[in-house]
């Protein structure tokens, strides 16, 4: 049998999160009504001209510092020429011979904890098209352009990725890095993200690339990894049964879990790049980009490090803890507001990731604050409140039955006891109450003891009501009934 | 360079004019001349020349992000050939 | 009223001597009585026009009006008037009421001044004769049987007529300055970028440039005032500050250094034009400046460049025109394909489509660099001659066109009628300055002497020419036409 070895490559589109368009002052907004938000210049009235957006500019420089890439001094915007009905021009403004970032990496981190690095080719500015919808409208397909115009960044990458997990891992470090720095909402399901996979297989060892095809609008993680599944078998299969793969471009049916071939009568394209005469050469002073690198949050593997290094956490709770920047912060402000970064991580990664994700909730969305949650972690620490108690204040303040941990245990009792006196008290009455336990007790071997105690222990829990210091229980009950 | 019948077909798709081989024809003669008008650029040295895209040597200036434009769709579309629902209609296309 | 200039209109409306109605009715009687045989307008705008003298008017009772309030212009069909077809001489945009206004229209709006109507032109502004209108020709009111010149024809031949006192025009590769040479006027294309294209249908964009055209370089000044300044909505408009125009008319001409490119006085140069020409220089002289041959070596390539440049940038910026938004569209499109090919077809006349594939084989896979990258380096080139040359003088002067307009449909061949440019195109390449003022005559068929400065130097150019103004008397000739009695 061949061995063989998969090579991906993808470019990635971020919708970047400017209010207007990246030639026009029409806004981005998603989801008004058809061609509300397509201005004149959207629509290629005649006579309009594009006039760049700052903050466009600003974002994808952002995401070149954020990945260490060069960001040339000179940028230049090309146009595209081809015939669509969702691009009103007939050409889209792109950046072909002088994007505005140059290569850089993305660091990605797999399962197993390893990381690797992925080359970025470059990343380029571009305008979004608009959408076809192809509802029956008699037979026709109408047109919305609220879309055209949205300012893009596309990141090319390297054909550095050998697995579907990597290409996954790489999409989600894109994900991570755009969210992080808030140049892209990075709503997959609305379009924000959108990806497109290069795919092709080569006998292990060889150097040469294989003949790739191009999975057009692969739109979630998992349909990444999904896509290139089908595709790596595919081509696999195309060979060893004696054909060649042919370079295409594929679209994913994520209902059939497939891919199929787009082809049409259409021959090759034939852009017909040409430096766009309405726009002049974007020059970006140092003082300029030196400004925005001081605007830049710590990213995802500086973080990462950070949590592994610093704080002691382990690599995959560190993953898993900066793979958002809100998850991030949150996870900080639980830090912080207790002090202790592993139980705050504990926390974050257990009770309350496993209750976001009964809900299907995002942390974003999380109905109990960090401040909240601080606290709560805060007074298991400070032995205010035993591990037991803790669990239910976390549940009354996930049910909003409480406006903070202190206020749910002051209201529910649920104060750790801790005076001798009261669970002295509680034991000699539970063990008058047990007789025939005790009797037991006091019969067995010493080494059998110390599971026959666990009976007691929880008769006077549950005397307490939760609240008896579990330590303080354990002690005082072995020395009463040792005793006699 | 001299031009081709094909090259006229081609050119005449990828900018969407219909043309049938009659039409090519005649353009095949015009464009010809032209085309070769314009290669007595072939003359000149142009080793080490930086291509003029502009004729100034000004840079690109950048608009705040703000929204200046509000919802004229009805106005706009009062000059579209087709609409329906403030969508514009096309034939269907065909993915 | 209709022989007197925009300066002495102005000063008329001042004086109260008439009123903007008066004015305005005066002029689109004219139009409804002579333009039949000249074709200069595609749309008159009668009502809108008269609305705004009225307001004019009324502006100027209550103490309001600036210098330029109730004069009213003519726009080339290419500026996007709000509400007002503009069709840019093609089927395709037969239909299409501009939604907005251009950034010119709004400036010459809100400095009081009214529209007549839209100007005939050449489709796409691509000619250099006016025939090449979806409207049918403009004739050349001194010689009904000659062209105007093009493609801002239209907006010659109504000033020559007398049927306004100045109008607007662009200039891609000489589309101000041929006409207004052609017709006896004054016509100035100003440096890229000092007046804004938004609203302006675009031909080639690096190129493309809004100027006045009307009797007298005073004239012209005083509309370049108006029009010209940075545009938010055009990057490509330069922020820079806007001169006094009028203020620096008085300037003597002595120690003025004159240069004569020799490319401009070679081959294909008629004796009648040379002769005007250097009469003119004469003129000059007396007034004091003095005359140094200059060359511009890289002259002969200016046309092949600007025949790759200019369609290259069309074909894109011509995409825009497929039957969807706006525009033409074909009757009952079988599919996609068919809408676009068909409506593109029918919709674009013969000198469109030509240069729609020009610069669709030029920029296509193979042919890209040997074409286009080559083109934009001759014009680096080209835009060195004239930086060298002025180095040595102020101003360049010349033919603004090799021969005087020629005959109606005498220019079958496309390549001969693109020669016709050599003197004006370079000038776009290079994207300085030109002015064309009227020089002579041979026989009833007037010459220009185009006179170049170096970029953002209107305000010299226009003094070199208004002091030409001052000791001659061709720009003060009407054509016959233009004084028939009603």
């Amino acid at each position: 049998m061949m061995q063989w070895e998969t090579v991906i490559g993808l470019e990635v589109h971020v919708q970047l999160a400017t209010k207007s368009k990246i030639f026009s002052g029409a806004s981005t907004a998603f989801g008004a009504e058809p061609n509300s938000q397509a201005c004149a210049v959207d629509l290629g009235l005649p006579g309009v001209l594009p006039v760049l957006n700052e903050a466009a500019v600003a974002m994808a420089v952002k995401f070149g510092l954020g990945i260490n890439a060069e960001i040339p001094e000179v940028s230049v915007f090309d146009r595209k020429n081809y015939f669509y009905p969702d691009l009103p021009k007939g050409y889209q403004t792109s950046q072909m011979y002088h994007p505005i970032v140059g290569a850089g990496e993305v660091e990605i981190s797999l399962e197993d904890g390893a990381t690797k690095r992925i080359r970025v080719h470059h990343a380029h500015l571009e305008e979004d098209a608009g959408k076809s919808l192809h509802e029956d409208f008699h037979g026709m397909t109408g047109i919305d352009l609220n879309r055209a115009g949205t300012p893009l960044l596309e990141i090319v990458s390297e054909p550095d990725m050998r697995n579907a997990k990597e290409a996954a891992a790489y999409l989600k470090a894109i994900h991570a890095i755009v969210t992080y720095l808030g140049i892209s909402d990075g709503n997959m399901a609305e379009g924000s993200m959108r990806c497109d996979v290069n795919v092709s297989v080569r006998p292990k060892g060889q150097d040469t690339l294989g003949t790739r095809a191009e999975v057009k609008n692969v739109n979630s993680f998992r349909f990444v990894e999904r896509a290139i599944a089908f595709e790596v078998e595919r081509q696999i299969e195309l060979i060893e049964d004696g054909g060649t793969v042919v370079q295409e471009t594929r679209l994913y049916d994520p209902e059939a879990d497939e891919t199929r071939s787009m082809r049409t009568k259409e021959e090759a394209n034939d852009y017909r790049y040409f430096p766009c005469p309405d726009l002049l050469p974007v020059v970006l002073d140092r003082a300029y980009v030196d400004h925005l690198r001081s605007t830049l949050p710590e990213l995802p593997a500086e973080k990462r490090a950070r949590f592994e290094g610093e704080l002691g956490l382990s690599p995959y709770d560190a993953n898993v803890l900066a793979s958002s920047r809100a998850m991030a912060e949150y996870f900080e402000a639980v830090k912080d507001a207790c002090g202790d970064a592993k139980q705050a991580a504990n926390w974050v990664q257990g009770e309350l990731s496993g209750a976001l994700n009964r809900e299907n909730l995002g942390i974003e969305q999380s109905p109990v604050s960090a401040a909240q949650l601080g606290e709560l972690v805060a007074r298991v620490l400070d032995d205010t409140i035993n591990g037991k108690a803790a669990k239910q204040v976390f549940q009354a303040l996930w049910n909003g039955e409480g406006e903070s941990a202190d206020a749910v245990i002051e209201a529910r009792g649920l104060k750790q006891v801790t005076d001798s006196g009261a669970i002295e008290a509680m034991i000699d009455q539970v063990i008058s109450d047990s007789p025939v336990q005790v009797a037991q007790y006091r019969d067995a071997e010493p080494d059998k003891r110390g599971k026959m105690i666990g009976y007691f222990v929880g008769q006077v829990m549950k005397a307490s009501r939760g609240t008896a210091n579990p330590q303080q229980v354990n002690a005082l009950l072995k020395e009463k009934l040792d005793q006699a | 360079m001299a031009l081709e019948p094909s090259d006229v077909q081609r050119a005449a798709h990828l900018a969407r004019l219909a043309m049938n081989d009659a039409d090519a024809a005649g353009y095949v003669d015009d464009l010809g001349r032209i085309l070769a008008m314009v290669d007595q650029l072939q003359e000149v040295d142009t080793d080490g020349v930086a291509p003029l895209a502009h004729p100034l040597d000004t840079t690109q200036r950048l608009r705040a992000d703000e929204v200046t434009e509000g919802d004229q769709r009805d106005h706009f579309q009062r000059v579209a050939p087709a609409v329906e629902d403030g969508l514009y209609l096309v034939p269907r296309v065909v993915e | 009223m209709h022989d007197m200039t925009l300066t002495q209109l102005a000063q008329a409306l001042a004086d109260g001597d008439i009123s903007s109605r008066e004015l305005t009715e005066t002029l689109l009687g004219r139009i409804d009585r002579l333009d039949g045989r000249l074709n200069s307008f595609i749309t008159v705008t009668h009502e809108q026009a008269l609305a705004a003298a009225d307001a004019a008017d009324a502006l100027r009772a209550k103490g309001g009006a600036g210098p330029l309030t109730g004069l009213p212009l003519a726009l080339k069909d290419i500026y996007c008037t709000n509400g007002v077809k503009t069709s840019c001489g093609s089927k395709m945009l037969d239909n299409f009421i501009a939604p907005y206004d251009a950034s010119v229209v709004e400036k010459l709006k809100a400095a009081g001044t009214l529209s007549l109507g839209k100007t005939n032109m050449d489709e796409f502004a691509m000619g250099s004769s006016n025939e090449n209108s979806y409207y049918g020709p403009v004739k050349n009111p001194w010689d009904l049987n000659a062209v105007p010149g093009g493609s801002s024809g239209g907006s010659a031949a109504a000033v020559a007529a007398g049927l306004v006192p100045a109008a607007m025009g662009t200039d891609t590769g000489g589309s101000i300055r041929q006409p207004a040479a052609f017709c006896g006027i004054t016509g100035l294309k100003p440096t890229y970028g000092r007046v804004s294209r938004y609203g302006i249908i675009a031909y080639a964009s690096s190129l493309d440039q809004a100027g006045p055209m009307a009797r007298t370089a005073e004239d012209c000044a005083l509309l370049l005032g108006a029009i010209a300044g940075h545009d938010l909505r055009d990057s490509t408009s330069v922020a820079r500050g806007v001169p006094d125009y009028m203020a620096e008319l008085g300037e003597s001409l002595s120690g003025l250094k004159i240069g004569l490119p020799k490319e401009y006085f070679g081959d294909g140069l008629t004796p009648e034009v040379e002769q005007a020409v250097r009469e003119a220089i004469r003129v000059y002289e007396s007034l004091g400046a003095s005359v140094h041959e200059v060359s511009l070596p890289h002259t002969h390539y200016a046309i092949p460049a600007y025949y790759v440049i200019a369609p290259a940038e069309a074909s894109s910026n011509l995409s825009r025109y497929d039957g969807v938004r706006f525009g033409h569209r074909c009757d009952a499109p079988s599919d996609l394909i068919d809408l676009y090919k068909r409506s593109r077809d029918e919709g674009f006349g013969e000198e469109v489509k030509r240069r729609i594939l020009i610069g669709t084989h030029t920029l296509s896979e193979g042919f890209f660099d040997a074409y286009y990258t080559k083109a934009q380096q001759v014009r680096r080139l080209i835009r060195q001659d004239f930086l060298d040359a002025f180095e040595e003088v102020d101003v360049l002067m010349g033919p603004a066109s090799p021969t005087p307009a020629f005959d109606l449909g005498a220019n079958k061949d496309p390549v001969s009628m693109y020669l016709q440019d050599i003197y004006t195109i370079a000038i776009n390449l290079a994207g300085i300055p030109g002015i064309s003022i009227p020089a002579g005559f041979a026989g009833q068929r007037p010459i220009g002497l185009q006179i170049l400065g170096p970029h953002f130097a209107e305000s010299q150019l226009l003094n070199v020419a208004h002091q030409f103004q001052q000791a001659t008397d061709w720009h003060q000739r009407r054509p016959a036409l233009a004084e028939e009695s009603a």
